[in-house]
């Protein structure tokens, strides 16, 4: 495959060349520090594959995107761990590496662009973001206090704050149940009442409209036992 | 405070000793031009194009092994894009550690 790089940082295309250079199937063609520079350049030349920064000065990597009538696949690659949901638009899209790109992440991305087809699934491409986002962190008295998802039993929802039961600790943030929600992997955690998010993997047992989890027992809405109950893997 | 390293870098080059020169080489280049780029921004309170720099800062942070300086600068990018300088020290100690540091290596 035959691949270009845009990205205004250097390092980041240092970093990328080196990796591409060491992976068989794969030639870099040219790398380019703006859009502008790729558009004139894809004019006269074909390649299969774009690693593009989104995000640049002027000139967005969405708005390179929009530029190209037939665009080749493209692996996103960018510096936010939150994930642009705007990509979810773009068939061309294959993957979406977070800097500092590992190797390994970077090995798979490139199998993936060569196996795929020129649509992805957007199914696939929201899995590579809930794996990528396993961990967040917390405001806790100016300190930032990592977050690993898998710890996390239970989020509920007190006033304006929220109350994170782990396996071994609690923490009181000053948020809401959206917003911690939008964070957490979609497949582990669901809102079982207006009140509370909790773990799916950290069940014990449920009894009618009550839940135990770790050492506590709470109330599901029956508005929301319907979804639990499909999450649930029955006998 | 969680001090920078060369572990990512390391492992990166493994015995590619050229390639981790030449990483170095444009670490210690551009990080202090996207620091000082950064102070002109702030100096003249264009808090939106700061905090497009500090989204490229974020990246050298995270090379640099800063894991929660890295949530720090998001936070402190967050409110740049507010037109808020809330965090402004706290990165800027990011800043300086980061600059001494790599013009040592």
């Amino acid at each position: 495959m035959n691949c270009i790089i845009i990205d205004d940082e250097e390092t980041a295309r240092a970093i990328l060349t080196q990796m591409i250079a060491v992976s068989p199937g794969v030639k870099l063609i040219q790398d380019f520090p703006n859009a502008i520079g790729a558009i004139k350049f894809l004019n006269s030349i074909e390649v299969d594959l774009i690693f593009l920064d989104i995000h640049m000065p002027d000139f967005t990597g969405f708005d390179f995107i929009q530029t190209l009538k037939n665009p080749p696949k493209v692996i996103l690659v960018t510096a936010d761990k939150n994930f642009a949901i705007e990509a979810f638009e773009y068939d061309c899209i294959v993957d979406y590496l977070v800097k500092p790109i590992t190797e390994e992440r970077f090995k798979k991305a490139i199998q993936k662009a060569e196996s795929h087809p020129k649509t992805p699934l957007v199914s696939d491409l929201k899995k590579v973001v809930e794996n990528d986002a396993k961990v967040f962190y917390i405001n806790i008295d100016r300190r930032l206090v990592k977050i690993d998802t898998d710890s996390i039993v239970i989020v509920e929802a007190k006033g304006d704050y929220i109350h994170i039961k782990t396996e071994t600790k609690n923490y009181i943030v000053h948020s809401t149940l959206k917003k911690i929600e939008d964070k957490l992997p979609s497949q582990f955690f669901l809102k079982v009442h207006r009140s509370y998010v909790i773990n799916t993997s950290k069940i014990i047992d449920i009894e009618d409209n009550s839940i135990l989890i770790g050492k506590e027992v709470i109330p599901v809405s029956r508005a929301n036992k319907p979804e639990l109950m499909k999450r649930l893997n029955l006998l | 405070m969680e001090k920078p390293n060369t572990t990512y870098i390391d492992q990166l080059s493994g015995a590619n000793y050229e390639f981790r020169d030449k990483l170095i080489a444009i670490l210690k280049r551009e990080l202090p031009e996207e620091i000082s780029a950064y102070q002109m921004k702030i100096e003249s309170g264009d808090f939106q194009s700061a905090a497009q720099i500090v989204h490229k800062l974020k990246h050298k942070i995270s090379i640099l092994g800063l894991e929660k300086s890295y949530y720090l600068a998001e936070n402190y990018e967050d409110n740049l894009v507010q037109n808020s300088k809330i965090l402004q020290p706290e990165f800027e100690i990011i800043l300086k550690s980061m600059q001494e540091f790599v013009s040592c290596l």
